[in-house]
This record gives C-alpha cells, structure tokens and sequence, in this order.
C-alpha cells in the first residue's frame, strides 16, 4: 500500500476544483496552475524513485482488497509515462500562458486542463479496467471542452467528428468490458491475467481481443486514424501540443498493456495483427506527412508515424523491442510537445499556416529556426539526441522477431520524417524574407517567452539523449516487467 | 430471458448503426444514445439475469445477483448522460454558428 499513487490524480483535480471559483483573476489562475503541475511532478518522480528502488507499487482504494476494490498499480512503464506526462503539461502551460489569449483564460482554459491531466495520469495508474475507461472518460469530455474551447466555426466543425468517434469507441469499449466480465468474472487486470491464461485464450477470448484492440487502436490513432490529422489541426497550438503529446500516447499504453499483460497467449493478434496495423499505419502516416503543405497538418501526421512506429515495438514481442518501444514513447511524449509548441511559434511568427506564403525568418528568430533543426533531428531518431536509442532497440527487436518488411518500412519512415520536418525548416527559415505581418513586433515579443518554454524541453531531450545509458537503466527495468508479467500479478495479488 | 435480452440489444444496436449512419446530427445523437442504452442492458445481461433477487441483501440471503455489473451501468449511465449533454449543446451551438447540421457539409475542405 503507497498512498502516494493517488497523488497524480488529487493534485490536479483539487487544482481544477479550486481554479474554477478564480474564474476573474488570470494571474492567481496562472500561478496556481503551475503550482499544481510542480507538485504533481514532485510526486510522479517520487514514484519513478520508489518503483525503481522497491518494485512495483500499489494502492488498494479504500481498503478493499483486489481483485474486488479498484486498485492502483505503478509499474515502472506507468510511473515513467506520469512523469513524462508531467514534464510534457508543464511545458505545454507555460507555452500557453502567452499563446492561449485572455479570452481562453478566462473561460476555465486552466482548470480543463488540470482535468486532463486527471485524465491521463488516471489511466496510466489504474489497474482495473472498468476504472481504465472512468479515466478515458475524464479525458475525453476535457479534450472535447479543450478542442472546442473559443468557438471558432473550424473548431465546432471538427469537434463535432471528434466527440462522435469517441464516443462510438467508448462504447464499443463498454461492451467489450461487458464480454470481458462475462466470460472471465473479473476486471482486475492482474486477475484478468490469470483468468485469461487459465482459459487457454481462444474462441470467444480472441474476439474480445480484437475488440478491445480496435478501441485501444481507434483512440491511439493506430491505422484508425481517419479523425486525427483535422481534430489535431482545429484547437490553438497549446492545446495541439498537449494532445500530440499526450492523448494518443495513452491509447498507446492501452495496448501495450493489455497486450502484454492480458492478452499475449495468440501471436496472430498480439503480433500478426498490431504488425500489420503498424506497418499500414506508417506507409500511410508517412504519405500524409510530406503530402500536405500546411505545417499542422504535417505535425499530424508525424505523430501517426510515431503511433504506427510504437505499435511496430509492440509487435516485435521480444525485450529489445519493448524496451525501445518504452524508450520511444517517452521521448515520444516531450519530443512531440516540443515540436508543436515549435509548430506553433513558426504560425504565429509568419502569420500563416501555409508554407508557401512563409520564408526566411532564420534572419529575424535563429533561435526558433535552431531549435526546430535540432527537434527534427531528434524526432527522426539521429545520434545523440533522445530518439535514436528507441529506434535502434525497436529495430533490433524487429529483426530479433524476423519482421524484415516492417524494419526496412520504419527505416524509411525515419527517412520521411526527416524530409517532412525539413521541409518546413527550409520553407520558413530560407530563402527571401517576405514582408512583415501585421503586428510582427508584438509577436516578437510574445515569442520570447514561448521560446523560453521549448528552449528547457530542447534542453530536456538533449540531455535525455546523452544520458540515454541511465534512461535505459529505468526503461530496462519496465521492459522486463512488461516481459514477466508475473511480476505484476503477483505484486497486485499478494497478502498484505 | 436472457435470450430476450440479446434479441433486444440486438435491436438497440442495429438501430442506433442505422441513425448513426445517416446525415441529420439530430439522429446521429440519438442512435449514439441508443447504442448507449444498448450496450447497458448487454452488461446487465451479463451478469445472468435471476429473478427475483436482490444484488445485496446481507449474508444469510437465499439467493441474489452479481452488484458488481449494476455499479458498472450507473457509472456508465451518468457518464454518458454527461457527455450526450455535452453533445446536444455542441450540436446546437454548431447548428447556430455554421447554419446546418448535414454531416455532409460538415465535411470541411481539407488543406484550409
């Protein structure tokens, strides 16, 4: 039992239930809101330290036993994601405190996003499934808020698809938890485990299966991405950059743990399947990135490609490629919101979203177009910046598991992401320098402090590439509880 | 009675795929809510349906039910009555603004 699991949850929400009686004083909302994301890292890196030193932590809610009370486990794969999470929101709300507007602010911009970070947190720290989709839940219904957030007709447009997919994969999932109780009696997923082991997966289990991976992979973006690239490019560049940070890496963690933990006696499924939904996923994601010419657009793109790259890990089925599909989705997480916070900048600078109509900002912003260089580099995975030890391990495992078609198609995935990344480089930072926009000194001004934001998470990624020796040390030790999930089953169902 | 049961979430389903695949947002939220009340009574029916009993009636009770899928459902219920709450005025404020609530309008224009 660590009462300190919980923490990630009840920190942003009394954050949230506080901020919302400070609707009219912006600055109080401001300052508590990061006070509230520092605290929230404070905790979630008390718990990286506690799971790295003791083992895997947990916390019986209310003091029912499992499998009956709802339980909340820390893994090291689910204590790293909270502390990624917090790394990632943190940066984002400092981006947002310049780009958001007062207008946003006022309209409970912060305490929606205390509720997703609710969200978020929730879903990696649970170990019920029920309790899973509760989280999802409060997620989503703060996404929608968020996405819709200022009204514009786009957004309206936009959200309306959005909610409607969610809410079709919400209830699939209900149903799919419905089968799941039906069958096996339990939704303890440690419990779920053994039951499902106990049963020789097979026949009704397999299609459950299936199910609970076209939720999981509707919600990640993973080959279902259809909604993604227009929902991602409707909300402001703040909101942007925390769901390309964090919403689809949650989808992500859904399938890897109830493919690792639940549902990992059938490779046709676990690995038939997922590989061929991650090799789809990036062909295509990698055609979306260098087709269009609008730099959100692209941006989206690019998180597919690291969706379908994930999920390649995923497939491999052996250490290496858990390992680095771990590895890969914490970087994943900063790296992305470094990127759309960047993203955003460039728009904001130039005024327009079209790289035709932008050029050669190198002059007036080095800085930005520096830091851009550099997050690409990473993002394509190029030594010593932070992607590259998760590529490398995700590709070992593939090759580890014989998948040579996949491998080759992640290689050249990298290879796209690149070129797409550079491609908006060189379009807003070369070439002519086209005449000021309206209001240029203004932005100028405003971008410093944004530049301050991305400038600590480049700082962040960078050192995370060059310690990735000690990094590994922490995602080691969750590859290989992903890998003997005996380890989680029995620290959950033990004796007190 | 369970068969029953499947026949009607059967029905509920079938329906709400069919409101859901039409243009007017109006029928689109309600075969969503359909589909909700759906797959409510499939977690209802899976905790086998006993008549007559009760889900909690102390220990020296003769016969009674699993709670544990009702607990399910009225988590679930509230919320999906939040977020169809939530829809509807989603759905109104859409219909005020952009002056339509054919989907097929709705489609924006890709690269704008």
């Amino acid at each position: 039992m660590n009462n300190l699991l919980v923490m990630p949850l009840l920190i942003p929400l009394c954050t949230a239930v506080l901020l919302l009686f400070l609707k009219r004083n912006i600055v109080l909302q401001r300052s508590l809101s990061l006070i509230g994301l520092l605290l929230h890292a404070a905790t979630s890196f008390m718990i990286v330290y506690q799971v790295h030193n003791e083992g895997i932590q947990t916390l019986h809610m209310g003091g029912w036993a499992p499998p009956y009370g709802i339980v909340f486990v820390a893994d090291s794969l689910a204590s790293l994601l909270v502390a990624a999470t917090s790394i990632a929101g943190f940066f984002c709300l400092i981006y947002s405190f310049q780009s958001i507007g007062e207008e946003r602010e006022r309209f409970y911009y912060y305490p929606l996003f205390q509720f997703l970070l609710v969200g978020v947190s929730g879903s990696f720290l649970t170990g019920d499934l029920f309790n899973l989709f509760v989280c999802f839940e409060v997620m989503l219904i703060s996404s929608y808020a968020l996405i819709v957030l200022g009204g514009t007709k786009r957004q309206l447009r936009e959200t309306l698809k959005y909610m409607l997919i969610n809410i079709l994969s919400s209830t699939l999932f209900v149903a799919t938890v419905a089968y799941l109780y039906g069958v096996t009696g339990t939704l303890n997923m440690a419990h779920l485990s053994i039951r499902i082991a106990e049963m020789q997966q097979g026949g009704i289990l397999n299609a459950i299966a299936v199910l609970l991976m076209i939720v999981f992979a509707m919600k990640a973006g993973l080959f279902l991405f259809f909604w993604l690239p227009g929902s991602y490019s409707a909300p402001p560049a703040a909101v942007a950059a925390l769901f390309g940070a964090l919403l689809t890496k949650v989808g992500v963690y859904a399938l890897i743990r109830s493919f690792t933990l639940l549902f990992y006696h059938e490779p046709s499924i676990s690995q038939g399947l997922i590989g061929w939904m991650a090799g789809a996923t990036i062909v295509l994601g990698s055609i979306g990135a260098i087709a269009f010419s609008d730099v959100r657009r692209i941006l989206n793109y690019n998180v597919i490609i690291s969706v379908g790259f994930i999920a390649y890990g995923l497939s491999a089925a052996t250490r290496a490629g858990w390992d680095g599909a771990v590895f890969y989705l914490i970087h994943d997480m900063t790296a992305k919101a470094l990127l759309f916070i960047l993203g955003g900048i460039i728009v904001q600078l130039a005024g327009t979203s079209n790289l035709k109509e932008m050029g050669g900002m190198i002059r007036r912003y080095p800085l930005v177009g520096w830091m851009f260089f550099v997050v690409s580099l990473a993002v394509a995975g190029i030594p010593p910046l932070s992607g590259f030890a998760g590529k490398l391990l995700i590709l070992q495992g593939g090759l580890e598991a014989k998948q040579y078609v996949l491998a080759a198609l992640s290689l050249l995935s990298s290879i796209v992401v690149l070129c797409s990344l550079l491609r908006i480089f060189i379009a807003a930072f070369w070439g002519e320098e086209k005449p000021c926009p309206e209001g240029a000194g203004e932005r100028s001004i405003v971008a410093r402090s944004a530049v301050a934001a991305a400038g600590g998470l480049l700082v962040l990624i960078v050192a995370m590439g060059l310690g990735s020796e000690w990094v590994y040390g922490l995602v080691e030790q969750a590859g290989h509880t992903l890998y003997t999930p005996s380890q989680y089953i029995e620290s959950v169902l033990k004796e007190q | 009675m369970e068969l029953y049961m499947s026949l009607a979430i059967g029905v509920l389903f079938t329906v709400g795929v069919y409101l859901l695949l039409s243009k007017s947002l109006l029928r689109i939220l309600l075969g969503t809510s359909l589909m909700t009340h759906g797959v409510h009574l499939l977690l209802l029916t899976m905790s086998r349906l006993k008549t007559g009993a009760a889900p909690l009636l102390g220990e020296k009770a003769e016969s009674y039910i699993d709670p544990i899928p009702q607990a399910l459902i009225l988590t679930s219920i509230v919320i999906s009555f939040g977020v169809t709450s939530f829809f509807i005025v989603l759905a109104y404020k859409a219909y005020q603004k952009l002056g339509t609530d054919d989907m097929e309008q709705l489609r924006g224009d890709g690269d704008e």
